[in-house]
């Protein structure tokens, strides 16, 4: 099971501005091993926002983004209360939601 | 000429400044800032969080009762006051040394066999994750090691010793690079370690996350590499030397604000 994402999500005037953090090797699988052999590429390859339930974002990844990402964003018309979370999918199929509220 | 202006243009246009009027330092002080606000760190801070109060080991237990130095169980302000005498153990240690004595004591884990983990690896992975959670739990807190123990006195002596011990097929020293201000290797400022060198410089800027390599690095792990880039043996995992030298900065950077788990190249 991946580790959890840290989502800080802050509203300022009619948006609000999202940033998030994901735990994720992104390795990319050109990089050799100790011993000569390819590591196999395990990346993000799906990231999505909803705000209180509605996609507002989507997007695709690949081996380019760096290990342990950053992502910041802002969200039109979100105020404080409002529930954000973020979705990620990797190449291997596994995945990591985590929530947070807007303040 | 014409590429400085377009190169001008371009950052003027993302930073709004004119990028003639910079100096290297200030392009690199601008980096950083813009690097810190997603700090990675954070996420070993929360590892190293579940790790503290999960129960773990042959004996099943947290490290909620480990003593680092300011009572059982206290972490807020540990991080600033170490490396320090310990009573129970006879001996001057340092946040992984301590840590070793409180999973072998409190988990049942086997602290000879954690020090022998290569970094990155089995325990030293719960390592990295805990010493992040506890340096983080002093982030502004003005370094400040005791030094009214006899043992802790012969450990600064110790350690400005080894700081200034010259010796393999470089002829280096600790000193060699870091014992005046403004110094630098490539883009790295080289902090002077033998007086305090400012809030969150040196001493006081580490763990870190080091963006480069994707890693949480702690004290013993910089000094490691420390010793490798002066082409020594390696020092022992928590070792007393690595202590000594922990004492010597640590007591030097007395009032330093602590920025750690910091973020670094």
């Amino acid at each position: 099971m991946a580790d959890p994402m840290r989502i800080r999500a802050q509203a300022a005037g009619d948006k609000a501005t999202v940033r998030v953090l994901m735990a994720h090797e992104m390795e990319t699988g050109q990089r050799k091993d100790a011993a000569g052999k390819i590591i196999p590429g395990w990346y993000i390859q799906e990231v999505s926002a909803q705000l209180n339930g509605k996609t507002v974002m989507t997007a695709q990844w690949g081996p380019a983004v760096a290990k342990n990402p950053f992502l910041q964003f802002a969200i039109k018309g979100a105020k404080a209360g409002d529930k954000v979370s973020v979705s990620w999918v990797d190449n291997k199929g596994e995945k990591r939601t985590d929530e947070a509220t807007v303040s | 000429m014409r590429y400085l202006l377009i190169a001008g243009a371009l950052l003027a246009s993302v930073l709004g400044v004119s990028a003639q009027q910079k100096s290297a330092a200030d392009g690199i002080a601008e980096y950083r800032k813009m690097l810190e606000d997603g700090n990675p760190a954070e996420l070993f801070e929360a590892k190293g969080e579940v790790l503290w109060k999960q129960r773990r080991g042959p004996r099943n237990a947290s490290l909620e009762r480990c003593d680092l130095g300011k009572g059982p169980g206290i972490v807020k302000g540990a991080w600033v006051e170490l490396p320090r005498w310990f009573a129970d153990t006879q001996r001057v240690q340092d946040l992984e040394s301590r840590l070793l004595t409180c999973m072998e004591t409190l988990q049942g884990l086997n602290a000879v066999e954690i020090a022998k983990t290569p970094f990155g690896r089995g325990e030293q992975v719960s390592m990295e994750a805990l010493v992040a959670f506890i340096s983080a739990e002093s982030r502004g807190l003005k370094v400040s090691l005791p030094q009214s123990h006899r043992e802790e006195q012969v450990m600064y002596e110790i350690g400005k010793r080894a700081f200034f011990f010259r010796g393999g097929p470089m002829d280096f020293s600790c000193s060699s690079c870091h014992n005046q201000a403004g110094q630098r290797v490539r883009l790295q400022d080289l902090p002077n370690l033998t007086v305090n060198p400012g809030d969150g410089v040196g001493f006081a800027a580490w763990p870190a996350y080091r963006v480069s390599s994707g890693e949480l690095w702690s004290m013993q792990r910089r000094l490691n590499d420390c010793f490798r880039q002066q082409r020594f043996p390696y020092p022992g995992y928590a070792s007393d030397v690595t202590i000594a030298l922990g004492v010597y900065m640590g007591v030097n950077a007395k009032g330093a604000q602590s920025i750690a788990p910091a973020l670094k190249r």
